[in-house]
């Protein structure tokens, strides 16, 4: 075993400003250094801004880590279609809130990254998917791009750059598979969201069939503190291979929930100490690295880094950060059902896997946990996810099974004793008790 | 020591990948799809969403596979049907991977656990896709103890497919195949998740927001092909629902009667009834698709009025009663025989037979009634179609004419004077397809941006009807982009029966073509009229296509017929109208009707008078398979065989040879040409057609126009000028636009609600200042000096002063009410309330 790796101290950037005065306005904003990477970054060729994000190392915070100065080589160096930069700011998956948060403290930053990263990759327009539920947020991003086109920041000629970039905040319908990239587009396009069939990805064909890339707020969110501090700089935070600093949501039976900032590699341990603790001192039982669709961990992992390599080889994955923390009072079964209800509502319904896996899952554990079920459930359970894992069209389906397979993996004794029952007098399959 | 025989290495040509599939080499083309390069080594592997015509959805996961890159296994089965091959590649389907096994049996059982075990009263149990693999890849029996979905059923998508939801395996191939394929976007998939479900716009909770159709008129001439192309019994076809087994059919390749793109199609049949038709696989022609007409209508054939006996005018009282074959035809023979001595018979084919058939007509005429008064055209026509027929189209064929694949392949496509999606439906999906997989410049010129000029992308070049021929005159000036295009090598221009109305329309494309090379392609509406061109079913031309004026011709001709020199007669003959004339005028004695509606003709009246006349002091054989417009005139009526009861070829519109053998056998109804050859017998005249395959064995020894070594050469065009179009009338006076919808009044469509319910709405349009300058509001009525009609207006794009109507569909009787056609100047008017 490694020793686990501290934490650097925590010196707060992307959340820097959240707690002074009216921070969403543009004034604060230019008060604390805000909009001085802009004129930097237009003084650059894109080709300098993409290599330099590369060379930060920054990975994608939408869940999948992909890096981001990758992603965006992929973009055509050539103009012969329009390009576009589409923010996912739908911020979906169970757990997580930390996209929200930034957009009402600090829409400010993720706009600067907006324009550097539309520069960078030669697009003129881009477009922020803000989750339909989010209202108050919607309005503080438009007014936040009002006052960023008033100053100069956006529009035509940005600060006498010859860049021109239009943006614009679309709001969702409330659907969780309008995070997935893919089906993003085809919402925004105004069809049902959908995830759409890769090849061709989108910096080929993507947002009307032009080349597009789509970025977490978070990750853009960062763009304007690299171009400013250096790629350097960004990889002090962090470890080697998951450089900067990250937004960590806590929820759930702690002291403190709320968002909280740390190098990338924390430890739970370390972030239940920012936290205030377990609440009320009631032991911790499980917990989501990074949202439900991450396989949970338990108190055996207090000491796990939470970066993208130590959540993966621990047997989860780092997914948005979103620690969702639950104590000894929660059934582990029921848990897992609720999480199985919501990917059942949320499934997109194209492909069979996880339309008709999710379908099924739920009204086993729905069955479980009503004192039904019997032994031979579990066996089932786990096989359809075994069905559904790796087979489904997108990720959804992926992420659907792992609170099961965790669950059961850890807690297989609690689904036992949901079986006790059916052991005794066993019921005909899907009565009620 | 013996030597080690190297294994052969495959040869991989250019443009082709090597890769691995279940342990055997395999060379495939780049861009193959795996599912299908095992396909051609006979490895099938289990699918449901996937389909060659449409595009890739990967949505079902039925058909995944273990593959490896670079001898890297890909961490995740992979979907093979949207997967393309790729050089090293391995692939392990479930024949070689327990993975691979596993996964395709994990989702079969998924797919079933929302499936109703119905089968035994399912339309689709005994040819059902699900049925099939299940048994093949799935488990023997379901862990499913729990609750499964189900819906109402069924809903009507339309009123000739019903949608039963519980059964759908929502693999989309009918909301693909809609958006796709036909461009009607009449259904789609609706709600998400395990509530996700095909509908329709009437069956969404959320209209408003979820329109399908765009919210535009429901209805697909297509639709059928969704309920071919479900792999479960969910859709179903209201004409066939709980009518058959597919174990209990019996199915015949046929081809298609309805139109000139001589589909193929498959009838399956059960005791001596025609249960369905399905779309025939023809890569080169439909593809796997037919229009609903195609596939729906079939009942015509045993109407009521169905005729199986002949009949002959009763002496005494003027009534048409039954008689033996053997009298019919004697009197036939004597009437037409007198007739004939007299001032002689002309024949009218109607355009709807076989090659043979009309071939049979076609030498009945020469030699039996000795006279080139023969035209197969009952339709408007003119004298510049027939000279463009002789000139440009007979005796060409795929091999050196335009083809669906033509079409296809065409960098640029002009339609004038032709709907496509009305008149032909199948070049109407090839155009489509052209359009949205090779960019086809689709152009357009006609009255309104109609559902063929939006599904194809075309753009429209208005013109006033009538006015067509003025506007390929102009292109040069007014749309020089046009005529750049058609100068692309592949260019295509096509046109149909309306420019017979048209004057000048015929010398102007030709004009055209030889200026930009582009090649013309006729296509008729009717599916025998290429045919019956080729068979000399026409004034001018003989059987083959060379002039009657040919005198070597005629008497190679006379040669291989075995008849005495001279017989034939040089002159040539009238055409449909003047035949109709002469007959009014006292100048024909006879005429021999194989298929002709006054209501069809540019003057009904003429047509009437004709019949009128003929009756009273003529002699008049009609051959009909039901009771038609001619029947109370006719002296003898002969009854003939439909298409399904006989054997024979359609010629379709690009020339190509779309043979039939007999589906139902033995129903003892027979074709016109036996029919015609026993008649001539007992005018002791041998016509050698007793069969279709004779018939086409001795046309087949006459000397074509397309044959090189034949003498003579293909008569040139006659030169007519562009009509003159007033370009503004004002008042009350319009100018009328008209053409035929596939789905209408049309006497083959008999007896088929379901199919009737999916025509389009029969409304007049107009634009929408000539609306208000009348004030048409609601309704508007189109008169002329023989009466009037009257339809609900809707507003299109039309020229102003210009009024569109159906030209046969419901009340929209043009030629029988308004005796006028496309390019007729109408009154336009406020409809009178009703
Ligand atoms: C079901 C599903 C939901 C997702 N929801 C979100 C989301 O709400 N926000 C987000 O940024 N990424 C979401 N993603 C990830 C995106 O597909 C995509 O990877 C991400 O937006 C890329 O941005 P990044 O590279 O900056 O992380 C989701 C993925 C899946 C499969
Ligand atoms: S896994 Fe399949 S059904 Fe689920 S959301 Fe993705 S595409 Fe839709
Ligand atoms: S056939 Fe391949 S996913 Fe449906």
């Amino acid at each position: 075993m490694t020793e686990p790796r501290k934490p650097a101290p925590v010196t707060p950037v992307l959340t820097k400003t959240w707690l002074s005065p009216r921070s969403w306005t543009l004034d604060t904003y230019t008060k604390l250094e805000g909009y001085t990477a802009l004129p930097k970054a237009l003084k650059a060729s894109p080709e300098q801004l993409v290599q330099l994000v590369k060379d930060s190392g920054l990975r994608g915070r939408g869940g999948a880590g992909f890096p981001a100065g990758v992603k965006w080589s992929f973009m055509p160096p050539n103009e012969d279609k329009p390009h576009y930069l589409v923010i996912n700011a739908d911020e979906g998956e169970p757990g997580t809130c930390k996209d929200i948060p930034l957009m009402m403290a600090d829409p400010h930053s993720l706009i600067e990254g907006c324009v550097i990263a539309s520069y960078a990759m030669r697009a003129h327009h881009c477009f922020i998917y803000v989750r339909g539920e989010a209202l108050h947020c919607i309005r503080r991003l438009n007014a936040a791009v009002r006052e960023a086109y008033q100053a100069g920041y956006l529009g035509k000629n940005i600060l006498d750059s010859g860049f021109d970039l239009d943006i614009v905040v679309h709001p969702g319908a409330g659907a969780y598979i309008c995070g997935e990239e893919t089906a993003l587009l085809d919402s925004l396009e105004g069809r049902r969201g959908q995830p759409r069939l890769k090849p061709p990805f989108p910096a080929a064909a993507g947002l009307y069939a032009a080349p597009t890339t789509v970025n977490n707020v978070e990750t853009i969110a960062s763009v304007p503190f690299i171009v400013n501090g250096g790629s350097d700089w960004f990889r002090e935070m962090g470890t080697e291979k998951s450089p900067g600093p990250k937004i960590y949501s806590i929820s759930g039976h702690v002291e403190k929930p709320g968002q909280y900032e740390a190098p990338l590699g924390t430890t739970l341990r370390d972030l239940l100490e920012l936290a205030g603790g377990m609440k009320d001192g009631i032991p911790l039982k499980f917990w989501t690295p990074g949202g439900s669709s991450t396989p949970m961990f338990t108190a055996e992992h207090l000491d796990v880094p939470l970066d993208f390599e130590g959540a993966a080889e621990a047997g989860s994955m780092l997914g948005t950060t979103a620690v969702q923390v639950f104590n000894e009072t929660v059934s582990v079964p029921w848990a897992v059902m609720k999480w199985t209800q919501f990917y059942k509502h949320e499934s997109c319904g194209k492909c069979t896997p996880c339309r008709e896996g999710t379908y099924w899952l739920t009204q086993i554990l729905e069955r479980m946990v009503a004192g039904n079920g019997t032994e031979a459930d579990i066996d089932t359970l786990l096989d359809v996810c075994d069905n559904v894992l790796g087979r489904s069209f997108c990720a959804l389906g992926d992420g659907a099974v792992s609170p099961i397979t965790s669950g059961i993996q850890y807690f297989r004794d609690e689904f036992l004793a949901l079986c006790d029952k059916q052991k005794a007098a066993p019921a005909l399959a899907g009565a009620q008790a | 020591m013996t030597a080690v025989q190297e294994p052969k290495k495959l040869e991989v040509p250019e443009g082709h990948v090597t890769l691995v599939i279940d342990d055997v080499e395999v060379v495939a083309p780049k861009g193959e799809l795996i599912i299908r390069t095992a396909e051609r080594l006979g490895i099938v592997i289990p699918r449901f969403c996937d389909h060659p015509l449409l595009d890739p959805a990967g949505a079902c996961r039925q058909c995944l596979v273990e593959v490896e890159m670079g001898g890297r296994p890909m961490p995740k089965p992979q979907a093979s049907c949207t997967m393309t091959v790729a050089d090293g590649m391995v692939v392990r389907t479930q024949r070689t991977s327990k993975v691979a096994d596993k996964a395709q049996q994990g989702v079969m059982e998924l797919l079933l656990i929302n499936h109703p075990l119905d089968c035994p009263i399912c339309d689709k149990g005994g040819e059902c896709p699900l049925q099939n693999q299940a048994l093949a890849h799935g488990r023997a029996d379901s862990r499913f103890v729990d609750v499964k979905r189900t819906f109402p059923k069924p809903i009507n998508v339309s009123t000739q497919v019903l949608l039963d939801r519980e059964r759908c395996v929502l693999c989309q191939r009918c909301t693909r195949f809609s958006a796709q394929i036909a461009g009607d976007p009449f259904i789609e998939l609706l709600e998400r998740g395990a509530d996700q479900q095909v509908g329709t716009e009437a069956t969404s909770e959320i209209t408003a927001l979820n329109k399908t159709s765009e919210g535009k008129e429901f209805a697909s001439y297509f639709s059928g092909n969704t309920i071919q192309i479900c792999p479960v019994g969910a859709l179903t076809s209201a004409q066939y629902r709980f009518r058959s087994r597919p174990f209990d059919l019996v199915s015949t390749p046929s081809v298609c009667e309805h139109c000139s793109s001589g589909c193929a199609e498959r009838t399956d049949w059960r005791r001596g009834k025609v249960q369905r038709k399905l779309a025939g696989n023809d890569p080169e022609v439909n593809e796997e698709w037919i229009c609903d007409k195609g596939r729906f209508a079939f009942r015509y054939a045993t109407a009521a009025d169905r005729i199986t006996r002949p009949l002959v005018r009763d002496k005494a009282t003027g009534e048409l009663v039954e008689s033996s074959w053997t009298e019919a035809l004697r009197m036939a023979a004597d009437g037409l025989a007198t007739a004939r001595d007299a001032k002689g018979a002309g024949v009218l084919t109607g355009g709807r037979l076989t090659v043979e058939d009309a071939y049979a007509y076609a030498k009945f005429a020469r030699i039996a009634l000795r006279t080139n008064d023969i035209d197969f055209r009952a339709r408007a026509h003119s004298d510049e179609e027939l000279s463009f027929l002789a000139s440009s189209v007979v005796g060409t064929t795929p091999e050196n004419g335009v083809t669906f694949t033509a079409i296809e392949n065409a960098p640029a496509v002009l339609t004038v004077a032709f709907e496509p999606e009305e008149e032909a439906p199948i070049v109407f999906l090839r155009l489509r397809k052209a359009a949205r997989k090779n960019n086809t410049a689709v152009f357009h010129i006609g009255q309104w941006t109609t559902t063929s000029v939006t599904k194809t992308s075309a753009s429209l070049l208005a013109c006033q009807p009538g006015g067509e021929a003025a506007a390929i005159e102009g292109l040069a000036t007014h749309a020089p982009d046009v005529v750049e295009a058609l100068r692309k090598n592949g260019a295509v221009i096509v046109f149909g029966e309306r420019a017979a109305q048209v004057p000048g329309l015929f010398s102007a494309l030709t004009k055209l073509s030889a200026e930009t090379g582009a090649k013309l392609a006729w296509i008729p509406r009717r599916a025998g009229e290429r045919g019956a061109l080729e068979a000399g079913a026409l004034p001018t031309l003989l059987p083959g296509g060379h002039p009657v004026t040919d005198a070597a011709a005629r008497a190679e001709i006379e040669r291989a017929w075995g008849v005495d020199e001279g017989t034939l007669p040089a002159e040539p003959g009238r055409d449909t109208s003047a035949i109709l004339a002469a007959a009014s005028n006292g100048k024909l004695s006879g005429l021999v009707v194989g298929g002709v509606d006054p209501n069809d003709l540019p003057d009904p009246a003429l047509a009437r008078e004709a019949l009128e006349t003929l009756s009273g002091n003529g002699f008049i054989v009609s051959l009909e398979l039901r009771r038609s417009a001619v029947h109370d005139y006719a002296h003898v009526v002969l009854p003939i065989a439909p298409s399904v009861e006989k054997a024979g070829s359609y010629l379709n519109w690009e020339g190509r040879r779309r043979e039939f053998g007999t589906t139902l056998e033995g129903t003892g109804a027979l074709p016109d040409g036996r029919v015609l050859d026993t008649l001539a017998v007992e005018m002791d005249v041998d016509l050698f057609t007793q069969t279709p395959a004779s018939a086409a064995g001795d046309f087949a020894r006459l000397p074509s126009v397309n044959d090189s070594s034949a003498n003579g050469s293909r008569p040139s065009m006659l030169e007519v000028p562009a009509a003159q179009v007033p370009s503004s009338l004002g008042g009350p006076s319009a100018l009328l636009a008209t053409w035929r919808q596939l789905l209408d009044n049309g006497s083959m469509q008999d007896d088929e609600p379901a199919l009737a319910g999916t025509a389009r709405p029969v409304v007049a349009r107009v634009s929408e200042s000539t609306a208000r300058a009348l004030g048409l509001n609601g309704t508007a009525t189109v008169s002329t000096a023989r009466g009037s009609i009257t339809l609900p207006v809707v507003h299109a794009d039309l020229p102003d002063g210009v009024v569109w109507l159906p030209a046969d569909s419901g009340d929209s009787t043009v030629r029988a009410t308004l005796g006028a056609g496309h390019g007729d100047i109408v009154t336009l008017a406020r409809g009178e309330a009703s």
